[in-house]
Order: C-alpha cells, then structure tokens, then sequence
C-alpha cells in the first residue's frame, strides 16, 4: 500500500502535479495564532495545511552554565505526541523529534535571534532559562518548517515574568533576527517546498534552509537516504531564502 | 560562544600553523578488531575512531525488518574518557548525529542483496577534538568496505568553517568553539554527491560556495587515503593467497 502510494506521488511528480494540485513553490496555507497559551511567555499555534504545531515558550530562572556565566540559557524540546500520527508512539524522543527540536534550536542560536547576554539577571549566579516546547499537534509533513515558525514568532515578543520572581529589569524581549526554515523535498529531480506527507515519504533527501533577513544562513541539514549534487543544493538554498522571505514579510515583522 | 579576544589566525596561519585549506594528519588502519566482520580506526589531528560493522546478521527485533533490503543501524558514541564533560551513554546530540551518519552512508550500501537482516555499524570516539562525526563516519565507511558489504562507492567525510571571517577546511576544537560557523559534510567523492550536510553558525551564500569547494577538495583528499589503506591491507593477503 505503502509503496502504491509511493509510486503515484512520484508519477505524479514527474508529470508536474503535486497531489494537492500545489505548484512545486507553493506552500499549503499557513496560519499563525500568536499568544495561543496564556499560561506561556510566549506562544503560536502554526498551522501548514493539515500541520498543526502548537509551540510554547516557558521562562524562568535558574543557573547559568559555567562556561558561560553571564549568558541566558535556550532549550529546545520536540513531542510527536502520539495522537499526532498513528506513527508517533509514546516513550522518550526518538531520533525524529531529537533532530526536529536540534535543529529549531540551531536556526536561533545561529543567528542569535535572542540576545542571550539581556537574559543574565546576575552573572555566574542566576541568568533566565528559556525553554522552548514543541508540540505537534497533527503531523501531515514538514513539521520542521511549522516548529521553527512557531518559536521564532513565540520569541516576537517574549515576556520576561520579573514580577512573578521578584526581580527587577526588562519585562519584554524581542529578537534581533528572524531565522526562517524552509524545507525542500527532492523527488527524482524535482524540488518541492513544504511537503505533506506522502510526498516527504516519497522523497529522496530533504534539505532544510534555515535563512535570516539579510540572506545569510543560520541552519542546513540534510535528511534522508539520498545523496544531492553541490549545484542541487545552491539552488535549493537559493530557493530556501526566497522562500523564507517571503514567510519573513507575512508572519515576522518585528514592531518596534 | 564568541570571543573576541581569541585570534584563531595569524600571520595567514590558523592556531596549529596549518593553512585555510589544509587537513590535520590522517592515519588509517583498516581491520583494528578481531570479532568484528569488518573495522577501521581513523585518526583525525587528535580524534581518535574506530568503526566495527557486524552483519549482514538477522535483524532483532523482527519487526524492524524490512522484507525487501538490509536495515543499516548506526550507533555513534563518545567514550566518556574522550573529553572533558562527557557523561557515559547516549544523549540528544549522539542520536543525531547517529542519524545523519547512518544516512549519509546508506545510499551507497547495496541494501537489496541482503533482505531481512541488518548492517550494524558501531562507532566509538576514544578521543575527541572537533570533527568527530566526519572522523566516525571515515572509520565507517572502511569499515563496511572491510566487512565486504557490497557498496557503490566510499564515502569520506569532513568539516568545514568560518574562523575570524576566514572559511577554512577541518576545524580543530579551539576553531569549532570561538569559530563563526561550522559545517560537516559527507560525500562520494568520485562522483561529488553529497550524501548529508549540516550546518550551523552564519554563512553568507558565497562563504557557503567557498565552504564547498574547501569540502570537496578535503574529500577527495580523503577518499585517497580510505582506499589506499584498504588496498594496503587487502592487495597484500590476496598475493599470499589468503581469504
């Protein structure tokens, strides 16, 4: 069944179509619903056609690491809950939602979206820990492209809980930089952006572009088990950053 | 974290005296292991690998089967004595980097001979200095090759970066730390096709081109290396008429 399934979406590929009748650069639809969990300083609900992923932003204090005493502290954690797929099961992360919350987290500390040093309340004793959670809520492909918007627009504007801990300075963060993943499919020669999943499932590789404002890079990963050409993936970066920009213009304008 | 007091080049010259485009010494044994199908210890400047491929063996659990091909498992690991803050076992980043190691060798195993059981491949980090996923995936791609699993190709593995604004090939750990970007990459290098790239840090379009021209060139200079070792080891016991 699998592998019918496999066949069509390749056949049809080749003739040019996408299952959905999307053009090859054409994402589904995206929405994005900021501050959808008030409990968190910072939170979306991205959704990519049938995708849906819930991102959360926690923040607290707690200690900084040694080597680096006067910096804030980021981490990332993915779930595939299991009612997301019939696929996901419960247990510890796998190396799906290992390498889906490793790289989020690469995109901003590459570009160092979130300026770690206003995260230091009091240098090698205390610094705010921001931990980011990922959720998926319906897996129907590219999951990293909806994670990575969810927590750069959660990051818009972070709220830092000083109150609460008894702690003076800013109560607000915005990020210098807005790195945007983009994930593109290569099925026998063709490259696609955002994927659903019977396409991911036929392709060969995957590249992910994580792209910043300005056209730098903050983030690549390759997944997959087929091999790419150099000229494949400048023009997949190529396409990423176009991509990303456009993604940039509509979800991540940083107000003032 | 950056630094900005640390100057990673001087005079033209990176910390260790070596060039932009030049690698750390290479030494290649092939076969290290007595139990082992196949295995290879790599040494990369002050990484230290070695690689132990079992299989093709039936696969446990059964249902982790595939009827059609082999399943190719990879298990990378950092010996807790490897460096300075190490805990034993896996963590996060050993599953992914086992991951995109498994997959940037998978597509060049001829997984279809072999249905139903398993490619293990087994690699350990005695010592570790930046670079140890492109050291670890080195030792494995010989390593496969000495267990004679049918392969289209090898595949070799290197890192390259941005230090002080300079792209250069294979950083070492000072350059990996206080460096701006850092980029792994795996490739067949006869045919230039690039079976996993990573990357992290900032590149601009252009730094990522010079990136892989550098990549490439370390590559082939590799691949050189895995294949002589493997001739060394194999063209010696095939005129003694042994295997």
């Amino acid at each position: 069944m699998e592998d019918l399934r496999k066949d069509y979406v390749y056949d049809l590929i080749d003739s040019g179509k996408r299952i959905d009748g999307r053009g090859f650069q054409d994402y589904r639809e995206i929405t994005v619903e900021r501050d959808a969990i008030d409990k968190a300083e910072g939170s979306a609900l991205v959704k990519i056609g049938d995708t849906a992923v819930l991102v959360g932003v926690k923040v607290e204090p707690g200690a900084p690491f040694p080597d680096t005493p006067n910096l804030g502290v980021i981490m990332t954690n993915a779930e595939l809950r299991p009612g997301a797929s019939p696929d996901f099961e419960p247990g510890p992360p796998g190396e799906n939602s290992i390498e889906l919350a490793r790289l989020v987290d690469r995109g901003i500390r590459g570009s160092e979206a979130l300026d770690l040093e206003k995260l230091c309340i009091e240098p090698g004793e205390k610094v705010w820990m921001t931990f980011i959670d990922i959720h998926i809520l319906d897996n129907d492909g590219n999951l990293i492209d909806a994670a990575a918007l969810g927590a750069i627009v959660s990051l818009l504007k972070l709220r830092i809980p000083t109150e609460r801990y008894g702690l003076t300075g800013d109560d607000m963060l915005s990020p210098r930089e807005t790195p945007v993943a983009v994930s593109i499919i290569d099925v026998g020669g063709n490259f696609l952006v955002d994927p659903c999943l019977y396409e991911e499932n036929a392709a060969s590789s995957k590249l992910t572009v994580i792209s910043n404002a300005d056209g730098t890079l903050s983030g690549l990963q390759k997944s997959g088990n087929g091999g790419l050409k150099q000229e494949q993936i400048e023009a997949m970066i190529e396409l990423g950053i176009e991509k990303g920009q456009e993604i940039r213009e509509k979800f991540l304008v940083i107000e003032g | 974290m950056k630094n900005e007091e640390l100057e990673l080049i001087k005079d033209g010259k990176r910390l260790d005296g070596r060039g932009f485009d030049e690698l750390r010494p290479i030494t290649i044994e092939v076969g290290v292991l007595k139990r082992a199908d196949g295995s290879c210890y790599f040494q990369l400047g002050n990484n230290k690998a070695i690689a132990a491929v079992f299989g093709p063996r039936e696969m446990h659990p059964r249902h982790f089967q595939d009827a059609k091909m082999a399943v190719v498992t990879y298990r990378y690991n950092m010996a807790p004595l490897s460096d300075d803050r190490k805990r034993p076992g896996p963590d996060r980043r050993s599953v992914e980097i086992s991951k995109v190691s498994r997959e940037a060798l998978d597509p060049v195993i001829i997984k279809e001979y072999y249905p139903k059981t398993a490619i293990d491949v087994y690699v350990e980090l005695l010592q570790s200095d930046a670079g140890t996923r492109t050291a670890g995936i080195n030792a494995a791609s010989v390593a496969l090759a000495a267990a004679g699993i049918p392969m289209r190709d090898l595949v070799s593995s290197v890192a390259v970066g941005k230090i002080d604004g300079e792209v250069v090939l294979d950083l070492s750990a000072k350059e990996d730390n206080f460096g701006e970007a850092d980029m792994p990459i795996s490739m067949v290098a006869r045919t230039d096709t690039i079976t996993m790239i990573q990357m992290d840090g900032r590149f601009t379009e252009d730094e990522f081109k010079r990136g892989m021209e550098l990549a490439k060139q370390g590559c082939h200079q590799i691949y050189e290396l895995q294949r002589a070792a493997l001739l060394d080891k194999y063209s010696e016991s095939v005129e003694q008429g042994e295997k």
